[in-house]
């Protein structure tokens, strides 16, 4: 109550098992998930890439907008 | 009473006729006191002996802590590897030690079951060990219930989560698990899951005491471990050396050929290292220095007359095929693999593109799937491209090596199973 979480200490992860590979994660964040060539996301490892609002919103967007809800933010561990 | 530094320890017998209990109680009579079992453990360092090399007592202590009543020890003898048979070696030469030590970590961690699991094309194995578990309970010896599952065999079904996934609803497919460590579950039960030889190590250990299970090995790996020694070899064999054995002396041992072209160790996850440096011992410590592991105990010899290429090429072929094909990554990273190196094997037109495509496809693929396969897939052609750099520069100016053109071969690799065939329940 009251304690304001850190958001920079989040990833998005993906459950390669449920992924099919729809794309639509790429779509919505553009900026954290590319493809490979087999249209599977590769999402970025890097740290700075949410320290922007919006790319936390589009995250947000992603997982929500996942039709095998396949993504999942996870707070990184060590902080 | 045996010598601390006498070897065959594990393999001491006839390999194919198992020890009974009575023979086993003698040759392996109790000769130190062992007040902490899980102590006795911490100090004798013994890893892990199925691949990762984990030290075994850590992982104990972690499954002890843990709360639960009906507790799980799973012994996986499943060696997915085509090239590996020490475990099956080991469970046909002294199944009572795999047993014993199996009990003594059932004990450590408060389990009441233990689960044997041996891939059911293994039906001797399968006998030998279930005519084990009856004379033990013959012998009305006290105890956890001791039972044998036999899933089927796939390379993935020996990986833990595919094992428990078995264990739980019949298949045996590997299951994405974001949270590590993390504590696998039978009918959610914790389980400890250990190989075989790691069990038999502890069984040593828990008659003969920590100090006398460092009499063999190095500081850092002590003890000694089974080896299965293929490709150019007289005959596969199974070999008990103790760690930081040189490999020079390993090959002798199983009658290989002494100067080889390289050596691919660890298994078909593994890596490739030159086979002109065999003075390097083999222990994780040394090995790391050439990029490679012990691994799940393969040493597949490469001689002069054959091709890595090729070699490699109907490797990653099979792992492919043997992907379970639930992580995109995997189920079309590691085809895409196999049909780089196809054509970087025969020196067709396109094999410098197909080299460079390598080199980027195993960069997209690694660490992507649920489970390691493709992890081990990439090491394999990443060590390949790296210890066979000059036959490959050939092979992409398309002037494939005399083996490659004759695609004589030496590594054992089973049959291509079509995708329909693959049993995984």
């Amino acid at each position: 109550m009251g304690v304001k979480r850190r958001v920079t200490g989040l990833r998005l992860r993906v459950d390669p098992v449920l992924c099919d590979g729809y794309g639509h994660c790429h779509e919505l964040a553009p900026e954290l998930v590319t493809m490979d060539e087999w249209g599977y996301p590769i999402i970025t490892d890097d740290p700075a890439a949410f320290s922007d609002p919006a790319a936390l919103k589009s995250a947000r967007l992603a997982v929500r907008g996942c039709p095998r809800q396949a993504l999942h933010l996870e707070r990184r561990s060590g902080d | 009473m045996m010598l601390a530094d006498q070897l065959p320890r594990l393999l001491s017998g006839t390999p194919g006729t198992p020890r009974g209990v009575e023979e086993h109680d003698a040759t392996f009579a109790v000769s130190a006191r062992v007040p902490s079992l899980l102590e006795e453990l911490d100090l004798s360092g013994l890893k892990g002996r199925g691949g990762a090399g984990f030290p075994t007592a850590r992982k104990a202590r972690l499954l002890r802590t843990h709360h639960g009543r009906h507790k799980v020890l799973v012994v996986n003898a499943m060696e997915g590897e085509p090239a590996s048979h020490k475990d099956a070696t080991l469970l046909s030469t002294n199944p009572h030690l795999v047993l014993d030590g199996a009990e003594i970590l059932a004990a450590i961690i408060g389990a009441r079951r233990v689960t044997v699991c041996v891939a059911r094309n293994n039906t001797t194995v399968i006998a030998h060990v279930t005519r084990a578990i009856r004379e033990r309970e013959r012998h009305s010896r006290r105890g956890p219930t001791l039972g044998v599952e036999t899933p089927p065999w796939r390379y993935v079904a020996g990986e833990e989560s595919a094992l428990m996934h078995w264990l739980n609803d019949h298949e045996s497919l590997p299951q994405y698990r974001p949270q590590r460590p993390n504590v696998l579950e039978v009918a959610g039960h914790a389980a400890l899951v250990e190989n075989a030889e790691t069990c038999a190590n502890v069984g040593l250990i828990g008659r003969f005491g920590a100090a006398w299970f460092r009499g063999v090995g190095t500081e850092a790996s002590p003890g000694s471990t089974l080896v299965s020694v293929t490709g150019a070899v007289e005959r596969p064999t199974v070999v008990e050396i103790a760690l930081g054995t040189p490999l020079r002396t390993v090959l002798a041992l199983a009658g290989a050929d002494p100067r080889p072209r390289a050596l691919l160790l660890g298994g078909y996850g593994g890596s490739w290292i030159p086979g002109d440096d065999l003075e390097v011992t083999y222990d994780n410590e040394s090995l790391a220095r050439l990029g490679a592991t012990v691994g799940a105990g393969v040493l597949a010899v490469l001689g002069h007359e054959g091709c890595g290429v090729v070699e490699t090429e109907r490797v990653v072929k099979w792992m492919a095929n043997e992907s379970a094909r639930q992580c995109g990554p995997c189920a079309f990273g590691l085809p895409a693999l196999g049909a780089d190196l196809a054509q970087l094997s025969t020196g067709t037109r396109e094999a410098k593109d197909a080299l460079e495509r390598l080199d980027e496809r195993c960069g997209s693929i690694i660490g992507r799937g649920a489970c390691h396969h493709p992890d081990g897939v990439v090491r394999l052609v990443r060590s390949a491209l790296e210890v066979f750099a000059d036959d490959i520069t050939q092979h992409a100016h398309g002037e494939p090596c005399g083996p490659a053109r004759s695609r004589r071969h030496f590594l054992s690799v089973p049959r291509l199973e079509h995708e329909s065939e693959l049993v995984w329940e």
